[in-house]
């Protein structure tokens, strides 16, 4: 894994990006010759893979709903992309926008997610922000979910925190500060909370090793893990 | 205490640090420690509770400011029992992933395992067959008794009721040996897997289920008689621990702690998943907020997944337990030998010596795995404890990217500071009790 800071990310507000890392090509992943079924020639495009991109509106459902209300409240350009997949709604928005959009969701009458379920991180390294936080919301008035994601590079990794308005996003911030050395600015007391206080690194990020032991059975030399033969 | 006793009793010695002076008492010269700290004056006491405790269910330390008996602050520490699940999954192929994910709430495999796969397969798009459905419908509500058991059974113990301990692990244990016929493990069993379960229910399994279901209603009669006129116990449990809805909602916190304090918030009613819609059954709530409405609220889902699982039995029919698609359904079938569960004689016959495509096919499966289109889904339900989601993102290669588990636990534990200062000593272990929380699912 490398930490290339200018990755394959694009520069611009457009530099969020979801999923696809990788294009899938082949039915198993062959790179050579080695398939004779013939599905080996097959290059599947995944849509998300580099540059963001918006699933075009109308969203459909109560997508649209959340979308409107929530530009009608900060203006179009809090919402730096909207994706629909696989039926959930995922809306990008800048770190430093985090809290008020949060307010937005809970308090406004249209909206209404009074629940933040979960607040985690993820790691992809090829991105230029390739630390994106996720905040999973409910509201249980409507019956409907959400996702929040905002992305930010190692160079500044500063997320607003949402504590102010959800206080139960307290340890998940902690935990994603813990685990993706993301900075939550306006966090009353921001340490590690898994892993021991004078930890050093942030484990869950992609170039961090997983570590562990070769393992030796009847003459057999067995790699540890993470440097062990895998697939393409 | 004199310098020169400090110097000689390695055990009983006093320091001075920059948090203040430091007392380590392990017996002996409680008149002299009486002495040099008087409890019932202005100074607070800081006590460590945990993290070895036997009342602190499992590895939690909580930091405790005590001014006499009444705590004025409790700040639970965490992460004893991180044992890195989510980094491991990302070294393990997506069926591997069970066996990592059923080992976060110990006493919840069924819930860490299906919650996982309904992720994996809102990945890959596919549903699985009815009668997959309906067997993880019935192991769940199995392991919710089972985990509802241990509850009552591990709050009976720190409350003084031992009683009660002794006769939940009875009758988890007939859940466990349930599981243990069905799937030949008694915990962390990996019976559930993306396209279905492992295995199809054995022959006497239906007919322990049914006993079971016909046991419990007695044994939960004998808890109230045992617990709920008790005296003792109304007092340890009847407004301690108070949380009431808004602090529920604020801190997170969801399962039979929010039903406790009334809202009827229930994923199996409110976002149905598994066909949950098909089940008659009630959610129970209660308004009292406490210890004791939780005592009472998980009593009531005994009961009501008891109704739930003897639906489920009827709805079983004959089919497959496991996705037609070949692509992704695990090519291995487990049968009972002679010495014990294992692989199927006649799977490896096949593949040994009947069909070598048969052989590649499991080879590539078993090592390489399936490829789970690029994405990210999040799923959640109703576990024991509350709300257990799974953030799952895939590369669109044969492992997980990233999977994050929302541990009721983890979330729960944080209210602990809101329902216990102000309170007394006691009441923090009825309170923190009352949570529920297992460790290994917190830590992860």
């Amino acid at each position: 894994m490398t930490s290339d800071p200018t990755g394959t990310g694009s520069a611009g507000p457009d530099d969020v990006q979801p999923v696809g890392m990788q294009k899938p090509k082949g039915l198993f992943g062959v790179s050579d010759t080695g398939d004779t079924s013939g599905f080996g020639g097959l290059v599947q495009a995944t849509p998300s893979a580099g540059e963001l991109v918006s699933t075009p509106e109308p969203l459909g459902g109560y997508f649209d709903e959340i979308v409107a209300a929530l530009r009608e409240a900060h203006g179009d350009e809090i919402t730096r992309a909207v994706v629909v997949d696989r039926g959930e709604l995922t809306i990008h928005i800048a770190p430093d926008r985090v809290a008020e959009v949060c307010k937005t969701m809970r308090d406004d009458e249209s909206l209404r997610f009074e629940l933040c379920n979960s607040v985690s991180g993820v790691d992809y390294p090829d991105q230029r922000n390739r630390l994106h936080v996720t905040y999973h919301l409910t509201s249980m008035t409507y019956r409907r979910r959400v996702r929040l994601e905002t992305a930010v590079g190692l160079e500044h990794p500063v997320v607003q925190s949402a504590t102010e308005v959800y206080p139960t996003a307290d340890w998940q911030e902690r935990e994603t500060y813990d685990m993706f050395g993301v900075v939550f600015e306006g966090h009353p007391h921001l340490t590690r909370i898994l892993m021991p206080d004078d930890w050093e690194g942030f484990p869950q990020r992609k170039d961090y090793p997983l570590g562990g032991i070769a393992v030796e059975y009847k003459g057999a030399h067995i790699p540890p893990p993470d440097e062990r033969r895998a697939y393409k | 205490m004199t310098a020169t006793d400090n110097a000689q009793d390695a055990y009983a010695a006093e320091r001075d640090t920059t948090e203040g002076r430091v007392y380590t008492v392990t017996g002996g010269d409680w008149d002299e420690l009486v002495a040099s700290v008087d409890p019932v004056s202005e100074e607070r006491l800081i006590v460590n509770l945990g993290p070895q405790h036997p009342s602190t269910h499992g590895v939690l330390r909580l930091v405790c400011e005590l001014e006499g008996e009444t705590v004025r602050s409790v700040r639970p520490i965490v992460g004893y029992l991180h044992t890195g699940i989510e980094k491991n999954l990302e070294y393990r192929n997506w069926t591997q992933g069970t066996t990592f994910v059923t080992r976060a709430d110990y006493l919840a495999p069924i819930f860490n395992e299906t919650a996982y796969c309904l992720a994996v397969e809102k990945l890959l798009g596919i549903t699985v067959p009815r009668r997959a459905d309906v067997i993880r419908v019935i192991m769940m509500e199995l392991n919710r008794i089972s985990s509802h058991l241990v509850a009552l059974a591990t709050t009976g113990m720190e409350l003084g009721a031992l009683s009660m301990m002794i006769y939940g692990f009875r009758d988890r244990e007939k859940i466990l040996d349930i599981f243990e016929a069905v799937c030949g493990l008694r915990m962390n069993m990996a019976y559930v897997r993306p396209g279905g379960v492992a295995q199809d229910l054995p022959r006497d399994g239906l007919k322990m289920i049914r006993d079971f279901v016909d046991y419990m209603p007695q044994g939960l009669d004998d808890y109230e008689g045992l617990l709920t006129g008790n005296a003792i116990w109304q007092e340890r449990t009847q407004g301690v621990g108070y949380l009431d809805v808004s602090g529920c909602l604020a801190l997170g916190v969801t399962g039979p702690v929010l039903r406790s304090a009334g809202l009827a918030w229930d994923l199996r009613k409110t976002m149905p998943y598994c066909g949950y819609e098909e089940y008659d059954f009630e959610v129970p709530t209660h308004n009292g907020a406490d210890a004791w409405a939780r005592y009472v609220v998980r009593l009531d889902e005994i009961r009501e997944s008891l109704k739930i699982i003897s639906q489920g039995l009827d709805k079983l029919e004959p089919g497959p337990v496991m996705v037609e698609d070949k692509k992704i359904a695990w090519p291995a079938q487990l049968a009972l030998g002679s010495d014990g569960m294992g692989n199927s004689l006649n799977h490896i016959r096949h593949i040994m010596s009947q069909s070598m495509e048969a052989l590649i096919h499991h080879f590539k499966l078993v090592t390489e795995g399936f490829r789970v289109p690029a994405g990210q889904v999040y799923t959640a339900i109703e576990a024991p404890r509350g709300e257990l989601g799974i953030h799952a993102v895939s590369d669109g290669g044969t492992r997980p990217f990233r999977i994050h588990m929302r541990d009721p636990s983890f979330i729960n534990l944080q209210s602990l500071p809101a329902l216990a200062e102000g309170g007394l000593l006691a009441d923090v272990i009825a309170g923190g009790a009352s949570l529920d929380p297992v460790m290994g699912g917190c830590d992860r």
